[in-house]
């Protein structure tokens, strides 16, 4: 049983800021106290830097560390040494798109959609233009959904790499990712899948899904900022050369400049990683496991859907993405410019993000390049949509002004 | 008369609300003897030009365009009215005054006339930035003419 009641015991900022309605989850999400306790655990008893100490607590924190790649493998269903933790999901595909520069040569192909956030745009487009490939994009519908017809008519021979959100950032659409990546490894490209919006909301299981790589964020899972989450198939990950050359992710060298590195994951984290963070995340992890993804998505779905029904009826706002049966909602009030409207919501203690959301082509698929994204999460509650609806029927150009009186 | 009505926050609403929904000086020119600086603020979408014509001194005259919320468009429409006509120096203690009110310090109201508008917008910190890019605009496009004079 899902009991919401309960989890929202769980995060202090709940009775700390017992007015604030926080659907921006898609943005960043809430911590548990649990994940609060994993991070202050190492500032109060273990601090200490990884794989470099000798003495009882730094063996301890490379415990924790180390594990916490095990409490990841748990997650999506990979092995521990398939896990590398890098920054946030950013870095995560910076990283894969260097990592495949060798892979893309002139007059290749690079597979997005249009709906991508820029972090799955930009280094496909500064590799692109340094190899002289080109970047083509997936056929969506209007609510950027890609089908699996569609992506079978984008594919060719020269696609050397794809890469796709499963759950996009601003209309929440689920491309069908295994039967993407099917398609995609028989021409014998490359499958890279941007998790940063469905591993938070979802049981994610990558070997069903077939993808050769993987990034999310731990921030977005109710874990610490400034972790990501780097998942490669072993084969792939063994010989993919580090963005960042450095302290601990290097074997030996030697004055002749010759480096020997160290075997994946390591050699993705040089220099001090963020310790507290990474295990912080793994709290997020395990938390998250033991209320059950499915358990997660299934509650969130319902959500969604009571909050459709309650704000399609307002007739204040026009939404882009009514038929997507998941994810976040993207409305406009009429007439009304996002932060504006944005601006009067948070007047009411209604926590939105507004703008173009970093899916600055998204425009192309919807026709508008700003909108308002409320996004929820499973400790989200029917009682705040019902806040939300009647504070977004009150949303109107004189309304939004009239919050500076 | 004018002080009073300009205290009362229902008519400071409609001016926001008529500057945004009826801009003054709404339309550039193509026209080589204008100065043109393009504000694209940081963080969000707002994405303004705004055009002026300063010659010997004097502000000839000013005008914007592009995409943005009501109190960028309103705030930058107000100072085009404002600064148009002005001389530079007059000009410059307008655009002092108008910077302290927005950052919550001393201003002379007489000064800003409709513009008092936006005495609230330093409550709403993340608003600061849309107040003030048409003001940024102008006083850029100021300094440098100063520097060619």
């Amino acid at each position: 049983m899902f009991d919401v009641k309960k989890i929202r015991e769980d995060f202090p900022i709940f009775s700390n800021q017992p007015d604030l309605i926080y659907f921006d989850n898609g943005a960043t999400t809430l911590k548990p106290k649990c994940v609060i306790d994993a991070v202050s655990d190492f500032y109060c008893t273990h601090t200490s830097n990884v794989h470099r100490g000798d003495y009882a607590i730094a063996a301890q924190n490379d415990r924790l560390y180390d594990g916490t790649r095990k409490i990841f493998a748990k997650l999506i269903n990979c092995e521990p040494d398939e896990i590398a933790f890098v920054h946030n999901v950013t870095a995560a595909l910076n990283q894969i798109a260097y990592g495949l520069a060798d892979e893309v040569n002139e007059g290749d192909v690079i597979l997005l959609s249009k709906a991508e956030h820029a972090s799955n745009l930009l280094p496909w487009f500064r590799l692109a233009k340094q190899k002289n490939a080109k970047i083509e994009y997936v056929e969506t519908d209007a609510q950027a959904n890609i089908s699996v017809d569609s992506f079978r008519r984008a594919m060719h021979g020269k696609v050397k790499v794809v890469s796709l959100a499963q759950v996009t950032n601003v209309l929440g659409s689920v491309q069908p990712i295994a039967e993407i990546a099917e398609i995609a490894h028989s021409y014998g490209a490359y499958v890279v899948v941007d998790g940063a919006q469905s591993v938070p909301h979802m049981k994610v299981d990558v070997k069903e899904l077939g993808c050769d790589f993987l990034g999310f964020s731990a921030h977005k899972m109710c874990g610490p900022d400034g972790v990501g989450i780097l998942y490669g198939k072993r084969e792939l990950l063994k010989d993919m050369a580090p963005v960042f050359m450095g302290g601990d992710m290097n074997a030996r060298f030697s004055s002749d400049t010759n480096v020997l590195l160290k075997d994946a994951p390591v050699r993705f984290e040089s220099g001090t990683p963020n310790i507290e963070g990474v295990i912080g995340a793994g709290a997020a992890a395990e938390y998250l496991m033991s209320i059950g993804l499915d358990e997660i998505h299934a509650y969130e779905k319902e959500l969604r859907a009571y909050f459709l029904e309650k704000l399609s009826q307002l007739d204040n706002l026009e939404i882009y993405n009514p038929d997507n049966e998941y994810g976040p909602l993207a409305f406009n009030a009429k007439a009304v410019f996002a932060q504006d409207a944005a601006g009067y919501l948070a007047s009411k203690d209604i926590a939105v993000r507004s703008g173009n959301h970093c899916a600055k082509i998204l425009h192309e698929i919807i026709g508008t390049d700003q909108t308002i994204r409320a996004s929820l999460y499973f400790y989200n509650t029917k009682e705040e949509i019902d806040r939300f609806v009647q504070a977004a029927s009150e949303i109107s150009l004189e309304s939004a002004i009239g919050i500076f009186f | 008369m004018a002080n009073s009505l300009l205290n009362d926050p229902d008519i400071l609403r409609e001016l926001i609300m008529d500057h945004y929904q009826y801009p003054h000086n709404h339309k550039l020119v193509d026209d080589d003897s204008y100065a043109s600086v393009h504000m694209a603020s940081d963080s969000c979408i707002d994405d303004i030009t705004v055009q002026s014509k300063i010659r010997n001194g004097v502000i000839e005259d000013i005008r914007f365009d592009g995409v943005a919320c009501t109190i960028s468009t309103a705030s930058t429409s107000m100072m085009t009215d404002l600064l148009k006509g002005k001389k530079v120096e007059e000009a410059n203690e307008i655009i002092g005054n108008y910077f302290n009110m927005i950052d919550a310090k001393e201003y002379d109201p007489d000064l800003l006339e409709e513009a008092v508008a936006m005495k609230n917008v330093y409550k709403q910190a993340n608003r600061i930035k849309c107040a003030t890019i048409g003001w940024k605009a102008i006083r850029e496009m100021i300094d440098e003419s100063e520097k060619d004079a």
